[in-house]
């Protein structure tokens, strides 16, 4: 395979940011939600259709 | 990801759902399968000179390709959805628009990021640059990127939330609609976009390179949606942490004032020891 | 309508004018700020004056750029002591006019700023004009465009602590096409490159267009609050 550097440092930071970026929004999600009520996350109603 | 799926027993303090978990795991899988699809299965552009018998073209290189192009359609659909929900901030007025604007725009930034770093890594062995300032996609999606952060910026600010769900509204629009003329004058600044004009269209374009590129939209679109959903959430949850935050503000402000100081402050003497209370 | 529109834009823009006239903020100090960034420029690349000649239409407009900043700050500020922004608001000016009006008095004091500079240009960088018509219309329609964007986003960043960090790099990208275009225009009129200067003035007058009537259009979700 040729070109392995630019490929694996493409792929690399494509995957690390995301994962990253995904981490840090659970993360802050999980802070938040302790501060806000249930009933004000709509998503945890049971109505079949997620609340955004 | 926490694991609970139970909703009446546990506390679910996460901004996942059900729903939104089975999307985590489907874009998991995609990746993976994506992974597969650009390093195992499909070839490289390995072509043949007709005179010359040379082998040329992009090589490995072209296994950039199936992430690069992906981004970039996630990166302009995240920013015409930020486009979009700005109008709806403007006519409608709501939160709802305002959080999927901030959402979307704060997205599509990453992507654009994403698309600028892979699209350099790319071109350094394919064009012999890292950066090529005479073509146009690159440039255009430069300025998009600097305009979409001095919009995060403006975000950052702590003020009235609806003045500057307003003033990012409107910085959007403007970005958004500057770009067709950014694009334009980058187009006759320099005509030398001979590069990525013909770069996909010289591809020997296979059934399996098809599809790779077209699993990889479906896969990009996966984590837009999954990373649209949690940001969502978040950028929800910061709402209703200040307006909650200021009505138990407001109740704690309340119990605190005792019997005693309501009577003081109308001038009746003080009952008990707390004499250190003066309003 | 359109004649009380016109009318309001005509008070804002000699109320603006008058304070300039007055206070001689852009007069005083943005003129010689942007003069002194051509002299800069002159530092910093060569003395051989043919190495400026070359690049002088693109250190022209940066110049006009970075000054223009200085002229939408002090714009936009104008309003904020006393009360002022309170009182126009209760006025009754629609925020067309007022928007109008405000970026007629920032167009007025950058063509201003543009002669000087262009007199720079001749003097510092001995450039020639090959043709003035073309510089001329070029000019105007670029400034049309900067003192748009320039008047929306400096009612934008108003009122906001970091105002003047976040204006530039609000500003700057999107005045990126008015920097190409308006480079290219005098590109041909100071004949530095083979060019057609009026296509690109064409693009400078959709840029002008747009940026205007965006810019009138989204005013009215800037002030109201």
């Amino acid at each position: 395979m040729t070109h392995v550097g630019y490929l694996v440092a493409g792929w690399g930071i494509v995957v690390g940011v995301l994962t990253a970026y995904a981490v840090r929004l659970a993360r802050r999600g999980r802070a938040l939600s302790c501060l806000v009520p249930k009933p004000r996350r709509r998503w945890l109603e049971d109505r079949g259709v997620d609340g955004s | 990801m926490a694991t609970t799926t139970d909703a009446g027993l546990g506390e679910r303090d996460t901004t996942g759902s059900p729903r939104s978990r089975l999307l985590g795991i489907a874009t998991l899988i995609a990746v993976a399968i994506l992974g597969v699809l650009a390093f195992a299965l499909t070839e490289p552009d390995v072509r043949i000179h007709p005179e010359t018998g040379e082998e040329f073209g992009q090589f490995d290189a072209v296994r950039m390709l199936y992430v690069h192009v992906p981004l970039v359609i996630v990166t302009y659909l995240s920013y015409g959805i930020c486009a979009v929900a700005s109008i709806g901030v403007l006519v409608k007025r709501t939160p709802w628009w305002d959080v999927t604007a901030h959402t979307a725009a704060e997205i599509g930034t990453i992507f654009c990021g994403l698309v600028l770093v892979t699209g350099s890594i790319w071109g350094r062995p394919v064009w012999n640059t890292w950066w090529e300032w005479g073509d146009v996609r690159l440039m255009t999606t430069l300025v998009l990127f600097l305009m979409f952060t001095g919009y995060l910026a403006l975000r950052r600010i702590t003020e009235d939330p609806r003045r500057q769900a307003r003033r990012a509204a409107v910085v959007a629009l403007v970005a958004v609609l500057d770009i067709p003329l950014v694009n334009r004058s980058v187009e006759w600044w320099e005509n030398r976009t001979l590069h990525q004009r013909s770069t996909l269209g010289e591809l020997k374009i296979e059934d399996l390179t098809l599809f790779t590129l077209f699993f990889g939209f479906v896969t990009a679109g996966l984590v837009l949606a999954w990373l649209f959903l949690h940001r969502f959430r978040v950028g929800w949850l910061e709402r209703a942490a200040i307006d909650h935050g200021v009505a138990a503000a407001i109740v704690e402000r309340q119990s605190e004032t005792s019997d005693a100081e309501v009577r003081r402050s109308v001038g009746e003497q003080p009952e008990g020891p707390e004499e250190g209370l003066v309003p | 309508m359109i004649g009380r529109i016109s009318r309001d834009a005509w008070l804002v823009a000699c109320r603006d004018l008058r304070i300039e006239a007055r206070s001689r903020v852009v007069l005083d100090q943005v003129v010689p700020f942007s003069v002194l960034v051509l002299v800069l420029f002159g530092f910093a690349l060569d003395a051989d004056n043919r190495t400026l000649r070359t690049f002088a239409p693109g250190l022209f407009w940066v110049a006009v750029l970075l000054s223009a900043l200085l002229a939408v700050q002090r714009s936009a500020t104008l309003d904020r002591s006393d009360g002022t922004d309170t009182a126009l608001r209760m006025s009754g000016l629609s925020p067309i006019s007022l928007f109008l009006g405000r970026a007629s008095a920032v167009y007025v004091q950058l063509v201003a700023l543009q002669v000087v500079l262009v007199g720079g240009l001749l003097i510092l960088y001995g450039v020639d004009v090959e043709d003035p018509l073309l510089l001329v219309v070029a000019g105007l329609v670029a400034g049309v465009a900067v003192a748009a964007a320039g008047t929306l986003y400096g009612a934008l960043a108003s009122g906001l602590g970091v105002r003047e960090t976040l204006l530039p790099i609000l500003l700057l990208p999107v005045l990126a096409p008015v920097l190409i275009g308006a480079t290219r225009a005098f590109d041909d009129a100071l004949g530095a490159a083979a060019v057609d200067g009026w296509a690109w003035t064409g693009l400078l007058s959709l840029a002008a267009l747009i940026l205007t009537v965006v810019g009138a259009s989204t005013h009215s979700a800037l002030v109201e609050d």
